[in-house]
């Protein structure tokens, strides 16, 4: 069967040319980069020509990039060393819009004696920034903001944050997972402290990730041990994947481009299309400051798991905030954060491409879904009486 | 994504039986888009006063949909009578099983049949009142209750997957705890009280409320207990691990163990410990 893949910012494939540079380094080079001898010298070199080009992607130093199991890692790492590195301070900043590895991590934290401002956005999926700044207070240890909202595709203006908090002394971490490769960064023109990136996000394998720490920043390691990575992340290095990403890092410097017209151009046609061919479908968070390939559309009065399935059948990977999705009851935080009504939160789908993703894709689910949501529609009850209410 | 069985998948992909029947003798709306599910059930009874016809609208997930088409299958060519007993479960076992967490899209079948009955009977269907536990999602102690006792819950979660309670802010969860807590109490003696037990049914309902109501607890404190005999009323017991040393242990017998037996099997039970030298290593 075809498969339309267009779930991207839940992973992405791994480039061939990622994979046969990882290749060599399982059973054939499979050193480790901390022994003395050269054999596993080798793969130190490696690892470092992979920790250039990492921090050549985001305009960072080499020295400022710790590698690490995966973004979670890297949210988490980035948070506690905050925290751990300033004692005196209990109070934390982010959004309502986080995800889970940084919303989940910032609520445990809030029960165990640390006082949490989650930032709201507004209908648009925009961040309050007066309320950001306003909340800033002396006892504020760390400010943690996603750079671009993996449901909704919204970019936050994370420069003009950054160069604020930096005027209030106050660190700065944000989760770059799905920006990194998307848009352009250039660390070495902003004040932010700390960023999180993940590998399997920009066509490197699952299990590899990336914190820049900005030289100069006080750390606390997540993980104690051997002295890899500085001393910073104890664990023998993910040498392999650790090469995928390197390579995927340098690839995606060529790639960006392609992600902001031709992917983009993609996912502006299957958006416009779309909500040309289904009535009553709306699209989920401003559509100016957004990741180029996503498209978060609700179909009001059906229900995205049942359309997801239908989809399925006709192999187009897609995700969805509805709650049925999610193993929970309530629909995406996200979209309940920004005002979404229920009739629309719940059938919600969002398109994710990437640079594999053809005109045929896109063709084929502009094709095979109105009648989708036709079929649902029909079985649905409020869909007859939607004029009633 | 969910493992649904080819029953689910077949009744979601082809489901039978959508629409509204016109002039229907029993109408069932039930749920809502805030709730993210909906059914709207219609039948029509033939001459013979059984459902010849029967028909669904549902706004929700495939298992919701597959549920309801289910439920039309199920229902068809059955009495009133019959179908007012259709249970939430007939309807999952209709379909080789649901997800556990998918469960309450069975109950929501079972909800509209109700409803659709009491429409046809003239009844003024009201929400059962009682107290609303569940503010997120609207449900009474009432419908906690109910679930509880027909499908044998035991924790919150098994509570939110089949009434949705407890599913969304999580304030309720001491109140659904305690709902469970009183229905277990109820139910238990209900079911294990035979008024006349011979020897065999006392001993092995005895060594079942050892098993799966003692010994968790008293593992808990690193201790067990062992049953060693019958005697007429009295229950020998021999405890062991922690319990075995423990200075408490006279209060443990006679607070908690004696009255769990009493409770789960007869009142007549006492509970002795048999003295041995191996109980008195301190």
């Amino acid at each position: 069967m075809k498969i339309v893949y267009v779930d991207n910012n839940a992973t992405t494939k791994v480039d061939p040319e990622v994979l046969e540079e990882m290749l060599p380094y399982f059973s054939e080079f499979y050193g480790n980069p901390s022994s003395m001898h050269s054999f596993g010298g080798e793969t130190g070199k490696k690892i470092k020509e992979a920790r250039e080009k990492v921090a050549g992607l985001i305009h960072a130093q080499p020295e400022e990039i710790i590698f690490t199991s995966c973004g979670t890692e890297s949210d988490n790492t980035a948070i506690l060393s905050a925290l751990k590195t300033n004692p005196g301070k209990k109070h934390i900043i982010t959004s309502r819009v986080e995800h889970p590895a940084v919303k989940n991590l910032c609520k445990n934290l809030s029960e165990n004696g640390y006082r949490v401002t989650f930032v709201p956005v507004d209908e648009k999926g925009r961040l309050d920034l007066d309320m950001l700044l306003g909340s800033v207070t002396d006892d504020t240890a760390i400010v943690s903001i996603m750079w671009a909202n993996n449901e909704t595709g919204v970019v936050f203006p994370i420069e003009e944050i950054a160069e604020n908090l930096a005027e209030k002394k106050v660190i700065f971490h944000t989760d770059a997972v799905q920006a990194v490769g998307k848009i352009h960064i250039d660390l070495s023109k902003t004040k932010i402290d700390m960023l999180a990136l993940s590998g399997h996000k920009l066509h490197a394998p699952k299990g590899v990730g990336a914190l820049y720490v900005r030289k100069g920043t006080r750390f606390s390691p997540f993980l104690n041990g051997g002295h890899q990575e500085k001393g910073r992340r104890g664990g023998t290095e993910n040498v392999a994947s650790i090469v995928g990403l390197g390579k995927a890092c340098e690839l995606a410097r060529t790639y960006i481009e392609k992600e902001n017209t031709e992917v983009s151009a993609l996912r502006d046609k299957l958006e416009r299309e779309l909500l040309k061919k289904i009535p009553l479908s709306i699209v989920n968070g401003e559509t100016i400051n957004r990741l180029p390939g996503t498209t978060n559309i609700s179909f009001e009065y059906i229900e995205g798991e049942a359309i997801l399935l239908m989809m399925n059948e006709l192999g187009i990977c897609a995700s969805s905030g509805s709650a049925c999705t999610s193993g929970s009851l309530e629909p995406s935080h996200v979209l309940r954060a920004m005002g979404v009504p229920y009739t629309a939160a719940h059938g919600s789908i969002r398109f994710s491409l990437g640079r594999y993703n053809t005109e045929s894709d896109v063709d084929y689910i502009i094709d095979k879904l109105p009648p989708i949501i036709q079929k649902l529609r029909e079985m649905s009850p409020f869909w007859q009486n939607r004029d009633r209410k | 994504m969910w493992d649904y069985t080819e029953k689910v998948k077949d009744h979601f992909m082809n489901p039978r039986n959508v629409g509204v029947i016109e002039n229907a003798d029993g109408i069932g709306e039930v749920g809502s888009l805030a709730c993210g599910d909906a059914l709207k059930l219609t039948f029509k009874l033939g001459n013979d006063e059984k459902i010849s016809e029967a028909k669904f609208q549902t706004f929700g997930c495939a298992s919701a949909i597959a549920s309801s088409s289910a439920l039309t299958e199920i229902i068809k060519g059955m009495s009133l009578e019959d179908a007012a007993k259709i249970t939430n479960e007939d309807i999952a076992d209709y379909l080789g099983g649901l997800p556990k967490e998918k469960m309450h899209c069975s109950v929501l079948g079972r909800d509209a049949l109700e409803k659709a009955i009491s429409y046809y009977k003239g009844e003024t269907f009201q929400k059962k009142e009682g107290e609303v536990v569940c503010e997120c999602f609207g449900v009474t102690d009432i419908e906690i209750q109910r679930a509880v006792t027909e499908n044998q819950l035991s924790s919150i979660e098994d509570v939110t997957d089949f009434v949705k309670a407890g599913g969304g802010c999580g304030k309720c969860h001491e109140r659904i705890q305690e709902i469970i807590d009183t229905v277990q109490g109820k139910v238990i003696p209900e079911k294990k009280t035979v008024p006349k037990m011979t020897v065999i049914q006392k001993i092995r309902l005895i060594e079942e409320v050892l098993e799966k109501e003692i010994k968790p607890t008293l593992k808990k404190d690193g201790g067990n207990i062992d049953l060693i005999d019958v005697d007429g009323n009295t229950v020998l017991v021999k405890l062991r691990g922690a319990c075995a040393n423990c200075r408490t242990s006279q209060v443990t017998i006679k607070n908690f163990i004696e009255t769990k037996i009493q409770e789960l099997v007869s009142p007549d039970l006492s509970v002795k410990e048999v003295d041995t030298d191996e109980n008195r290593i301190c």
